[in-house]
């Protein structure tokens, strides 16, 4: 990393962390330069796990798994990689809502409208909300773990959670209740699913390609010079595609 | 703290209005140094064409705008409810570092219409004092359509903006909007190459008896040299435009149109990374001594300056009027007091329609700034007398972007996962097209701005809180241009049109726009107004006050054109009228 660098990387995190540590600097004379200058994010590979634990991971995996379960239209959320994505962003600044405020107090009766209100970060909300939802399970279904029970047992339990039927352990709102954890559950599987692919999910694109999106092409003049037809190329992500590595897209 | 040799100008934020300030007072011979809290930022190294196109990390993750960490504001609804902080920010999405908001906007860059300027005696004139809301406090600006034109037309031409004039000194021009104020000149650049959605738009909108026209936006559509010697290149379409920086030096922005020259200006210097937290007062309370910051090693700096110009973003330069102790607050109970008062937003609603698998919209290839308009409901263009309602919209058919974390659409009804919601999804990627509206919203009584009593910044200083909701004239307004909204869609061959009206309470969570006005308004005397009708401060005449805060309430457009307006008529009055009277009111309260 170049020394001069006006804000560094956060060895934890997955993503780069732009630090608002760095200096103030006095800028006079000429736009400032520095060669090869830029901040890309880091390229997350699958392998371990930095927040979960393996079995919050094996809940996850499951979970995801029914969020989009794989068919001919595409792999499922686990193969298309959203554990990983969802684990890499939880260890990351999102992890701890480092960018949000945080400070107290926190209300006990906010408004609908007032948004987050809730003093729990996602690291402990998935910490809390998975062990809440694997003490239901154990409870409901004979000592069963969520990722044990079968496909249509799964759906039902994330159904009831949808529609906050179903009381997780001791958690209530404002802090955590069953449909605001599912509400980030999907929002996290789906933000996996459709990312680009450097975060650690939407391997290979799948999600791109599921709804036909081209991605980061960033020139797209040829389509607007014939408005109106299918559009067929192959998608692009920020690390390229996989044909521009040896593989076929 | 540390006091610094005096400045002839100290500028607060260096977005869009800073930038322009600096330059402008630059070349006219003045030291001149703007403070930004935010880090310097490029093109290049911050919107790198390897970087740029990122969804999660701009658009969900918000990586390049003001964390709320940093700043924040409370909300609430009402006057009688406790206003909580918003912890995420959601409905609207300030910017941070250099550039401001002027980095990740859209481009739409409109020309109030004439009337909305003489609004209050326009509307009285025409439907009579008792036409107006209950409580609202709508009131004329002090400047005229005629007398920000020049200004209108000089910041287009900085822009480069892309569009088509409708008004040519008073002569209809085909293929523009023949409801705007006339223009002394054409846009710089031709309007950029209509989609699909925009072609149907077009012609359903034609055969309904509107006035279609493309937007006018800060996405050039051609290669573009500015008035100041900066060069553009064309936009190349590529759905990654809001929200993000342009790595095709494409939008205009600070960074494409204003630094590249500001920065060779050896009587000008940027400080980043440093937080103006208060600007000083001489013991008189009535001249600006400079400004007080923070760097971000936590040293306190004093910088002394003969003029202060506030150009943070809208709501925080109310927010430092009020944390300096300018100005006095205002008071919902009392009416009393002019700072805060008038907030106003925006109404955005409209209507979304499902085609057939025909249909391929493509809108991955879009730009912010694409889209076709009918002006035929804004304003008072139209005649207001039966709906009982004040204000209007523009009707907007935008392609934008088909970014799929968050611009998936499935039919109503359809579960949000699982095999079904993979099927729809699939079904009705590409099939489907919106067409929306900027809707004005006025200003009320009850509506306004003041410091939080519980909530602190991490320098420890108090909070802004927002008072605000959606009132029943507004509601009323937008239930009948989405209306309008889905006779378009209807006309442009959906099978399906799903009306989604706009509905209060206002909710701080969903995205709605950046467009906060008011809070520091400009007016004809210090009972309605923050400042004068060139922006200078009431109080402290060597203060000057940007940006939409100065709205005395917000027209059914973007507000970014008439900020840039805003700004050179500022300029034209600080260079060719203060400047030889320094310290001096130029307009006698």
């Amino acid at each position: 990393m170049p020394a001069l660098t006006r804000r560094h990387l956060l060895s934890a995190t997955a993503l780069v962390a732009f630090s608002s540590s760095a200096l103030g600097r006095s800028l006079t004379g000429s736009l400032p330069w520095q060669p090869n200058e830029a901040y890309p994010p880091q390229l997350v590979r699958p392998g371990g796990w930095y927040f979960l634990t393996a079995d919050e991971a094996a809940m996850v995996d499951a979970i995801v798994t029914r969020f989009i379960p794989a068919d001919d239209l595409s792999p499922s959320g686990k193969d298309a990689g959203c554990t990983v994505f969802i684990d890499r962003q939880l260890a990351g600044p999102y992890g701890t809502y480092e960018w949000l405020y945080m400070k107290g107090p926190f209300s006990a009766n906010p408004l609908p409208t007032q948004g987050i209100q809730s003093p729990l970060v996602p690291q402990q909300q998935y910490r809390q909300g998975l062990a809440a939802l694997a003490a239901h399970c154990r409870d409901q279904f004979g000592g069963k773990r969520f990722e044990q029970l079968t496909g249509d047992e799964q759906d039902g339990v994330l159904r009831a959670m949808e529609k906050n039927e179903l009381q997780l352990g001791q958690l209530k709102r404002p802090l955590l209740d069953a449909k605001m954890f599912f509400d980030l559950l999907l929002q996290n599987t789906m933000e996996g699913f459709f990312a680009d692919p450097v975060y650690g999910g939407n391997r290979d694109m799948v999600g791109w390609k599921m709804v036909g999106f081209p991605g980061t092409r960033y020139d797209f003049r040829d389509v607007l010079a014939n408005p109106g037809q299918v559009y067929n190329k192959p998608p692009v992500s920020i690390i390229g595609r996989p044909a521009w590595n040896g593989r076929p897209a | 703290m540390s006091r610094l040799p005096k400045k002839d100008v100290v500028i607060i934020g260096l977005g869009w209005t800073g930038s322009i300030m600096a330059h402008e007072l630059a070349q006219a011979g003045l030291d001149v140094v703007a403070i930004e809290r935010g880090p310097w930022r490029d093109t290049a190294s911050d919107y790198n064409i390897g970087t740029a196109p990122d969804e999660l990390r701009y658009a969900i993750r918000q990586d390049i705008f003001l964390r709320p960490a940093q700043e924040t504001l409370t909300a609430r609804n009402t006057p009688d409810q406790v206003a909580l902080p918003i912890r995420k920010y959601g409905s609207f999405l300030p910017g941070n570092g250099v550039g401001g908001a002027g980095v990740h906007w859209n481009g739409h860059t409109w020309r109030f219409m004439p009337t909305d300027f003489n609004l209050r005696s326009h509307l009285v004139g025409r439907y009579g004092e008792g036409f107006l809301p209950e409580h609202s406090t709508i009131q004329d600006w002090p400047v005229s359509y005629d007398e920000l034109e020049p200004h209108y037309d000089f910041f287009e031409k900085v822009c480069g903006i892309s569009g088509k004039a409708g008004n040519l000194r008073g002569a209809t021009q085909a293929g523009g909007n023949p409801f705007e104020g006339w223009r002394s000149d054409e846009y710089p650049t031709p309007p950029l190459k209509p989609n699909l959605a925009q072609n149907l738009f077009h012609k359903a909108a034609t055969e309904l008896g509107l006035h279609p026209f493309p937007l006018p936006g800060a996405n050039v559509s051609t290669a573009y040299t500015n008035p100041y010697g900066v060069r553009m290149a064309p936009c190349t379409y590529c759905g990654f435009c809001e929200w993000f920086g342009c790595a095709n030096y494409s939008k205009s922005s600070p960074q494409t149109c204003v630094l590249p020259v500001l920065m060779r200006q050896t009587n000008f210097e940027a400080r980043t990374l440093s937080e103006v937290t208060k600007i000083n007062l001489a013991p008189d309370g009535k001249t600006a001594t400079g400004v007080t910051y923070v760097d971000s090693a936590g040293r306190e700096w004093e910088q002394p300056a003969d003029l202060v110009l506030l150009c943070a973003y809208s709501l925080f330069n109310v927010r430092l009027l009020m944390l300096s102790g300018i100005g006095t607050q205002y008071d919902p109970a009392t009416g009393k007091g002019t700072l805060g008062r008038n907030y106003a937003y925006q109404t955005n609603a409209g209507s979304l329609g499902y085609f057939d698998k025909d249909t391929h919209f493509n809108h991955f290839a879009g730009a912010g700034s694409l889209g076709m308009m009918a002006d035929d409901f804004n304003g008072d263009v139209f005649d207001h007398g039966p709906h009982g309602f004040i204000g209007g919209a523009n009707l907007a058919c935008n392609s934008t972007n088909a970014r799929p974390i968050s611009s998936r659409v499935v039919p109503p009804g359809t579960p949000r996962w699982g095999a079904q919601w993979k099927k729809a999804t699939v079904e009705t990627a590409n099939h489907t097209a919106n067409v929306g509206s900027q809707g004005s919203s006025y200003s009320y009584r009850d509506c306004y701005l003041d410091l939080d009593p519980t909530y602190k910044d991490p320098l420890g200083r108090p909070l802004m809180r927002m008072t605000f909701d959606f009132k029943e004239n507004e509601l009323k307004m937008s239930r009948f241009i989405v209306d309008r909204t889905a006779e378009v869609m209807q006309a442009m061959g959906a099978k399906q049109v799903v009306k989604n009206y706009k509905r209060g309470p206002w909710d701080v969570v969903p995205y709605q726009t950046t467009h906060n006005t008011g809070g520091a308004v400009m007016g004809n005397t210090p009972e309605d107004s923050v400042v004068n009708r060139y922006t200078q401060h009431w109080d402290v005449p060597n203060v000057f006050v940007s940006g939409a805060c100065l709205f005395p309430q917000n027209a059914g457009y973007n507000p970014t054109g008439t900020v840039g307006a805003l700004t050179y008529w500022a300029l034209d009055a600080i260079k060719n009228r203060y400047l030889k009277n320094p310290g001096q009111p130029m307009v006698q309260a």
